[in-house]
């Protein structure tokens, strides 16, 4: 557990130094407040108090900075050399993944957590509905953790930062909209099981306001997945297990 | 603690990396381990630091297999690897920090390890740089401090003084043979000095095959029988000299060094051929200004097996 978190926050650290951390930070809460406040459909122009709105801005924008923070978590490492230093000392691949892998959602979160003025301002203006806002984040990390884990995979499988990032973003889009697109088109059972691997669908419904443990196990499933096709990959590498 | 392999092989699709080599390394024993590139040294390193595994034979650290316990055995170990992969975005601080930390270090020591590192390997003036801003001796260095920050039982080097500059390389060697008193150490190089001035014993490995395994002199025995004498002869016929040289019994051959400065090349069998020289020189009137005994250079062993 103490490595895993040493790990965890070394590559927090090196988000920071690296400024990513803060590029990100900027342009999460730029485009989200952008859209959320003032332009298009925001709030203002619904009149209602509910961060809908954000939920469907940040759904967006996190589909695409995520593969961006984790395409340099293995490949980097790989690249350079250093997972030869770091996987020979005392620490096994499983906890430089996690460790890794918590980084990057900490530092969603972190993001995340900037806005929380956006709550505390729609709660002063009018009646915002909690357990709906509550919802809508836990729908948000919960994607945050599945992109992540597929982000992390892609890699691990290469070390081109470049190719990590697009395989990301591609595997990403078929989870994203391709699957809902193709089960439209479809009916019966197949159609349904197509439909039910769409992430939209489950963000969505969470959204709502409904916690559902199908969703939960939805989105477990997919990390559970990532973590371990990314422990396999390592291993390629042909280690002791 | 000892390190002793069975029988490891290593393939890479049809080539044999590593060919079926056993070793036992004692403890407190320094090994050099020499070969050409691509003979297989840094596989071997890898698969003793369990970054990779071994497709068969077995190693064992201590008596305990590494493939059973690899994560207990790991921190006993200190590993500089081949082309230093260091976080060079970090701080040799914050970097050695880390490395103590997930070595397992309690935390209330590590701030005591780091200096000493640092003052051991002479970082002081540079502790606070980003590690990608030092120079390739200087991260040669953090390099070597993060191997040895835990203080292992066993260090595995691989090249450990390429790019340094020769005062660098002595105080690295210095620090090396201190480091061996208690500690088992294995190294690779391409310099073969570097292995008669720091190593016990030295093994060296050709595609993947042992080659030779002992130390410098028995190698030095093994390689040819014949010593060879410089020999500076002045006040004679250089032909006259040629002709009376090779009639010494214990001569196997003579060449000419230098014609016109009367040098010449012998090479010989037993020890007493220089007596013998000397007294010819004395019958004939002849001055003896020169001989050296030249030694069978390592270079020429290391090439000798490892050239087909």
């Amino acid at each position: 557990m103490k490595t895993i978190w040493l790990i965890t926050r070394r590559e927090l650290n090196s988000f920071f130094d690296s400024l990513i951390a803060f590029i990100m930070i900027v342009l999460f809460l730029g485009f989200s407040g952008f859209f959320t406040w003032i332009s298009g459909s925001d709030i203002f122009m619904i009149g209602q108090a509910t961060l809908r709105g954000f939920f469907s801005i940040a759904y967006w924008t996190l589909f695409f900075f995520i593969p961006a923070l984790t395409m340099r978590l293995i490949a980097e490492e790989k690249k350079s050399g250093t997972i030869e230093m770091l996987l020979t000392k005392a620490v096994t691949d499983r906890q430089v993944i996690i460790g890794k892998y918590l980084a990057t959602l900490l530092l969603i979160a972190i993001a995340l957590a900037f806005t929380l003025p956006y709550v505390i301002t729609l709660a002063k203006l009018g009646n915002l509905d909690a357990g709906g806002t509550l919802c809508g984040y836990l729908a948000l990390l919960l994607m945050s953790a599945a992109y992540t884990s597929i982000g992390l995979f892609t890699s691990s499988i290469t070390n081109n930062q470049i190719v990590a990032f697009l395989s990301a973003l591609f595997i990403g889009l078929f989870f994203h909209i391709i699957f809902q697109i193709i089960a439209g088109g479809m009916t019966g059972i197949i159609g349904q099981i197509i439909n039910s691997l769409s992430v939209t669908v489950h963000f969505e419904s969470l959204s709502r306001g409904v916690v559902d443990s199908r969703d939960l196990i939805y989105f477990g499933s997919i990390v559970f997945l990532g973590l371990f096709l990314t422990e396999v990959s390592l291993a390629k590498r042909n280690a002791y297990n | 603690m000892d390190i002793i392999i069975e029988n490891l092989t290593k393939k890479y699709g049809n080539q044999r990396a590593v060919d079926n080599i056993s070793l036992k390394v004692a403890t407190g024993e320094i090994l050099g381990f020499l070969g050409p590139n691509g003979a297989g040294k840094t596989t071997t390193m890898k698969m003793i630091t369990s970054f990779i595994a071994p497709d068969e034979g077995r190693i064992l650290i201590g008596g305990r297999s590494l493939a059973d316990n690899p994560n207990e055995i790991k921190k006993n170990i200190g590993y500089l690897s081949e082309n230093n992969p260091l976080y060079e975005d970090m701080p040799v601080m914050d970097y050695l920090n880390f490395c103590a930390e997930i070595q397992g270090i309690e935390k209330t020591r590590t701030p005591e390890r780091v200096i000493e590192m640092i003052r051991l390997t002479g970082l002081n003036r540079e502790k606070h740089k980003k590690i990608s801003e030092l120079s390739k001796g200087y991260q040669q260095r953090v390099g070597l401090a993060q191997a040895i920050i835990h203080n292992p039982k066993i260090l595995i080097l691989d090249e450990p003084t390429s790019g340094l500059d020769p005062n660098q390389i002595a105080e690295i060697r210095k620090l090396i043979r201190e480091l061996g008193r208690e500690k088992t150490v294995i190294l690779s190089t391409h310099i073969l000095p570097e292995v008669e001035a720091t190593c016990d014993r030295i093994f060296i490995i050709n595609k993947g095959k042992i080659v030779a395994d002992g130390t410098a002199e028995t190698l030095r025995k093994q390689a040819q029988g014949s010593d060879i004498l410089r020999v500076k002869i002045e006040d004679g016929e250089p032909d006259h000299i040629f002709k009376s040289l090779q009639k010494i019994k214990t001569v196997s051959m003579v060449e000419f060094a230098d014609r016109k400065l009367n040098k010449f090349d012998i090479h010989c069998t037993a020890g007493e051929v220089k007596r013998e020289i000397f007294n010819m020189c004395v019958d004939k009137h002849w001055v003896l200004t020169e001989m050296t005994p030249f030694e069978t250079k390592l270079e020429d062993i290391f090439r000798e097996l490892t050239m087909n």
